[in-house]
């Protein structure tokens, strides 16, 4: 039960002049920019864009600044900022066969057209803490270039799929639910999952990927490809009526190839677990592509006893900005709910100590 | 308006800034920021989803007998509205081949040149496979 309470003003404002003030922290240090944290934190921006799902690096940025670091905090941010906004519309669904890539791996087909493309990459770095980067002012190396030809880098599901040993997805061009729109409701269809995913905790999906590996929910999953890089977004203004190519967004493609030993209508075949994110997240497009496939079990005709094959446990906890809404809240002032249950309490510590007097006699 | 929508607005102002001064332009839709919702596929090829939404600014702008329109990612009012007026002003038949040299061939060129530089040092990062030969 909640009460209105009034007072603390004082200790309010005096607490934010305080955050403000260890915000800045040392004076004789030169603040930091919005600019530099979207240039030289942009995996801290890439995340929070994701998980606040919303695409604007310098609100992401200016987020990051606002919440000193905290990135659920600056993703809560960004959720607060875009509901302030009227909706224009939907893209058209990323042709993500079609992006620029700065990256593209498989860990399925050492040869395969396009080759494997590292990009930057933290793999193969030795994790070695790097102490010239503690000496400022110095220019990073050149990076070396090549000749290149980047066309022609088919998809490692469609090479299978033409072999028909990749089940192909279903393709109904419906209108997707949409969680900004709707509450959940179950059982979600796959495109609400995906949405829910998307958006999700890394914390949380790294956890239940990697507890599907470890044998809750029984997943031998390859990375058929990882794909990193850039895609023009394109929508249709009503005034216009055709196609307008809006920009571009950075975006990572993960398909994670599992087994599936068939079912009575389906051959044993190949199955895909869908990552797509925001920015270069490969961690978290991993993630999503184990969690996706474990939520495909029951469609598949799999035991689904695993915590990552549950589709309510999964969908109602991922979310950071509501889990973390519904911990904190335990802070605020429950003075009233305690009061009754510490009277509750009381109640039967007299009865227990009535009872027992009248054992005693 | 995939080149205009991919310049900065430090750029449409320069190139513009070049320019003989464009016919008086009538605003018929203030610069508006607003959200697009992005969808994907599942699978990549799939049924669409909602990925998550990004920024995007509009604007509509008329020109003597023409109307432009731009939605630009981002929001940036004086690029949406740079971005419109030019969209306009290209319709002009009069002056579509000036502002196609002058503003719209040099900002593609440069946008291709950065590209290919990405693609190059992506090139750069691709791996060479080699087998040891058994030696015998």
């Amino acid at each position: 039960m909640y009460v209105a309470v009034k007072g603390g003003e004082k200790a309010t404002s005096a607490a934010h002049a305080w955050l403000d003030e260890t915000r800045r922290g040392d004076t004789a240090l030169p603040e930091l920019s919005v600019a530099q944290i979207e240039q030289q934190m942009a995996l801290a921006v890439d995340r929070v864009m994701a998980e606040g799902s919303c695409h604007d690096r310098f609100l992401a940025a200016l987020a990051i600044k606002q919440a000193k670091g905290d990135l659920i905090e600056a993703a809560f941010l960004l959720r607060a900022y875009r509901t302030t906004l009227p909706r224009f519309g939907a893209s058209a669904p990323l042709e993500t066969s079609r992006m620029r890539l700065r990256r593209r791996i498989s860990a399925t087909y050492k040869d395969l057209p396009g080759g494997q493309v590292l990009g930057p990459t933290f793999d193969y770095t030795h994790r070695l803490l790097d102490f010239a980067l503690a000496a400022e002012g110095r220019d990073a190396p050149a990076t070396p270039e090549a000749p290149t030809d980047m066309t022609g880098v088919p998809r490692v599901t469609e090479i299978l799929a033409r072999e028909g040993l990749m089940q192909r997805e279903a393709l109904n061009e419906s209108e997707p639910g949409d969680l900004t729109r709707e509450p959940l409701s179950f059982p979600a269809s796959r495109p609400v999952r995906l949405q829910n995913l998307a958006r999700g905790d890394e914390g949380f999906l790294l956890a239940l990927g990697y507890s599907t590996q470890r044998g809750y929910g029984n997943a031998h999953p390859f990375v058929g490809e990882i794909r990193v890089g850039h895609i023009g977004v394109e929508i249709t203004p009503p005034e216009l009526g055709f196609a307008i190519d809006i920009g571009d967004i950075g975006i990572t493609e993960c398909q994670m190839v599992n087994q599936f030993k068939g079912s009575r209508t389906e051959p044993a075949q190949f199955t895909r677990g869908y990552g797509l994110v925001f920015g270069h997240g490969e961690r978290r497009a991993m993630s999503m592509a184990l969690v996706d496939r474990g939520l495909r079990a029951r469609e598949l005709g799999e035991e689904a006893d695993a915590p990552a094959q549950q589709e309510e446990f999964v969908l109602y906890h991922s979310d950071n900005i509501e889990a973390t809404g519904f911990v904190e809240h335990l802070k605020l002032p429950h003075y009233v709910d305690f009061q009754s249950e510490l009277e509750n309490l009381r109640t039967i510590r007299r009865a227990a100590e009535v009872e027992l007097r009248e054992a005693a006699e | 308006m995939a080149v205009l929508a991919r310049a900065s607005a430090a750029e449409l102002a320069d190139r513009l800034a070049a320019l003989p001064e464009l016919p008086a332009a009538e605003t018929l839709r203030a610069p508006e920021t607003g959200l697009v919702m992005v969808r994907g596929r599942a699978g990549g090829d799939g049924d669409a989803f909602n990925l998550g939404e990004m920024t995007v600014t509009r604007c509509a702008i008329r020109l003597g007998a023409h109307i432009g329109h731009a939605y630009v990612a981002g929001r940036d009012n004086a690029k949406a509205r740079m971005a419109a007026l030019l969209d306009a002003a290209l319709q002009d038949g009069l002056l579509h081949d000036a502002l196609m040299r002058a503003v719209v061939e040099p900002l593609a060129a440069a946008q291709q040149e950065a590209r290919a530089l990405e693609a190059r040092k992506a090139a750069a990062t691709r791996v060479d496979f080699f087998t040891m030969a058994t030696m015998r």
